[in-house]
């Protein structure tokens, strides 16, 4: 019974984490910009890999194999919101502006079609 | 593509991918040492090159119509000589019907480790290793050799100067950095001690050893970097490495047995591989992170040289 049930809580948070990662893949190839493109993956690849880090844990049997999952979990956490901020700090030191959102050209283009 | 940040990061997505092929054969020691040093180290070091050298690529002047020429002939001899092999993964080759299974076989009862690709590593081919390591004390020598600059006090100074106000608005990156340092190191020591058992061993824990300190350098500075990790020390470090592997074979003929065999060591055999193997993958982790950081640290020297003399300049 408390098998059964590990495996589906278990298959349930892979497929979530799966799901999320191949939406940030998508996120990358349809946003229009540097900075929501680097958003969207940095958001969803964080919680997909902390999703599917969970999902491997249920399916362990010993302690210290969880310990190491925890271990990469935190790590990832960490790191991976570090890494995102870095890529954004590099491209507004390097001149890569915002294309969406300026207020002065969007709001012309919306008003000057009927 | 004349973009060289563009071609330096594709080799990088490159070495990230045959790291992951690698697992999926099955051999997670070469893809671990392929993840770190491939994807992690050696683009981080292309980006150092490319600070001096320029972001693109030359315009190239002739066709190099000769050069391709000899390059197909020379390819297509070595492509002949290779037909008289056997098939690629046949299991009727020797490899698979004589090396093989004798590793396999008598790895746990002659060395006692349970990961054979150490044993076979750091034992059975020692004198092999031991030339590896010694190809990359050699490399770092080469770059010592050639771009090592010597620093006078007063340069130092005002190198001191520029570096100090660099790094106050990075605030996340430093909290961070400094925060996981320990753990970086931590897991190095780790990688290192466990190659017995799982993956791991000398060449990858040196090159995680050398990631922490790099991480350290780019976040607080050429400058701090040298004060923490005196350059001396460094270069005593990596020629102790190849020392205490050579010695351990010396050793081993001193108490009359072949070089690099390591039963000699102990009264035990066993015990004797035991600490043989213990020993070596410790000078070559030793001499991978000292050479690490000597080829890092005269990269970023010669970058810092050059800009410190243009502001002299102007």
């Amino acid at each position: 019974m408390m098998d059964i049930f590990l495996n589906i809580t278990s298959s349930l948070f892979l497929l979530i984490g799966s799901f999320l990662c191949l939406s940030g893949g998508i996120g990358i190839l349809r946003f229009p910009d540097f900075f929501t493109r680097m958003h969207a993956v940095g958001v969803s690849d964080t919680l997909a890999s902390a999703m599917i880090l969970i999902g491997l844990m249920l399916q362990v049997p010993d302690a210290i194999v969880i310990v190491k999952l925890v271990i990469i979990l935190l790590m990832t956490l960490l790191i991976s919101p570090t890494a995102s901020h870095a890529l954004a700090k590099a491209a507004i030191h390097n001149g890569i502006t915002h294309k969406i959102g300026k207020t002065g050209e969007s709001d012309k283009e919306l008003s000057s079609n009927p | 593509m004349k973009d060289l940040f563009a071609v330096i990061m594709l080799t990088g997505i490159y070495s990230l991918l045959s790291a992951s092929f690698f697992v999926a054969m099955d051999a997670v020691d070469v893809a671990f040492t392929e993840a770190a040093v491939g994807a992690g180290v050696s683009t981080l070091l292309m980006l150092v090159a490319i600070t001096i050298t320029g972001r693109s690529e030359n315009p190239a002047r002739h066709k190099p119509f000769l050069a391709l020429a000899v390059v197909i002939v020379t390819g297509s001899l070595l492509i002949y000589g290779t037909l008289d092999m056997p098939h690629f993964g046949s299991s009727l080759a020797p490899i698979h019907q004589h090396v093989t299974p004798r590793y396999i076989n008598d790895s746990m009862q002659e060395i006692g480790v349970p990961n054979i690709v150490t044993s076979v590593l750091a034992s059975y081919r020692a004198f092999d290793t031991f030339g590896e390591v010694v190809v990359i004390f050699t490399a770092g020598i080469g770059v010592l050799a050639l771009l090592m600059v010597v620093r006078r006090p007063e340069d130092i100074e005002k190198i001191n100067f520029l570096n100090e106000s660099m790094h106050e608005k990075h605030l996340i990156l430093r909290i961070v950095t400094k925060t996981l340092i320990p753990f970086i190191m931590l897991f190095a020591l780790y990688v290192q001690f466990h190659g017995d058992f799982g993956p791991g061993g000398g060449f990858q824990a040196g090159v995680i050893f050398a990631a922490a300190i790099f991480l350290y350098t780019m976040v607080f500075g050429m400058a701090t970097a040298r004060r923490v990790i005196n350059q001396s020390f460094i270069r005593i470090l990596a020629a102790v490495g190849v020392l205490l592997y050579g010695s351990v074979g010396v050793v081993s003929m001193l108490n009359g047995k072949e070089f690099f065999d390591y039963s000699a060591l102990a009264s035990d055999p066993v015990a004797g591989q035991h600490l043989g193997i213990l020993l070596i993958e410790l000078g070559v982790g030793c001499t991978v992170t000292a050479v690490m950081v000597i080829i890092f640290f005269n990269f970023a020297d010669r970058k810092e040289k050059s800009q410190h003399n243009e502001n002299k300049g102007s």
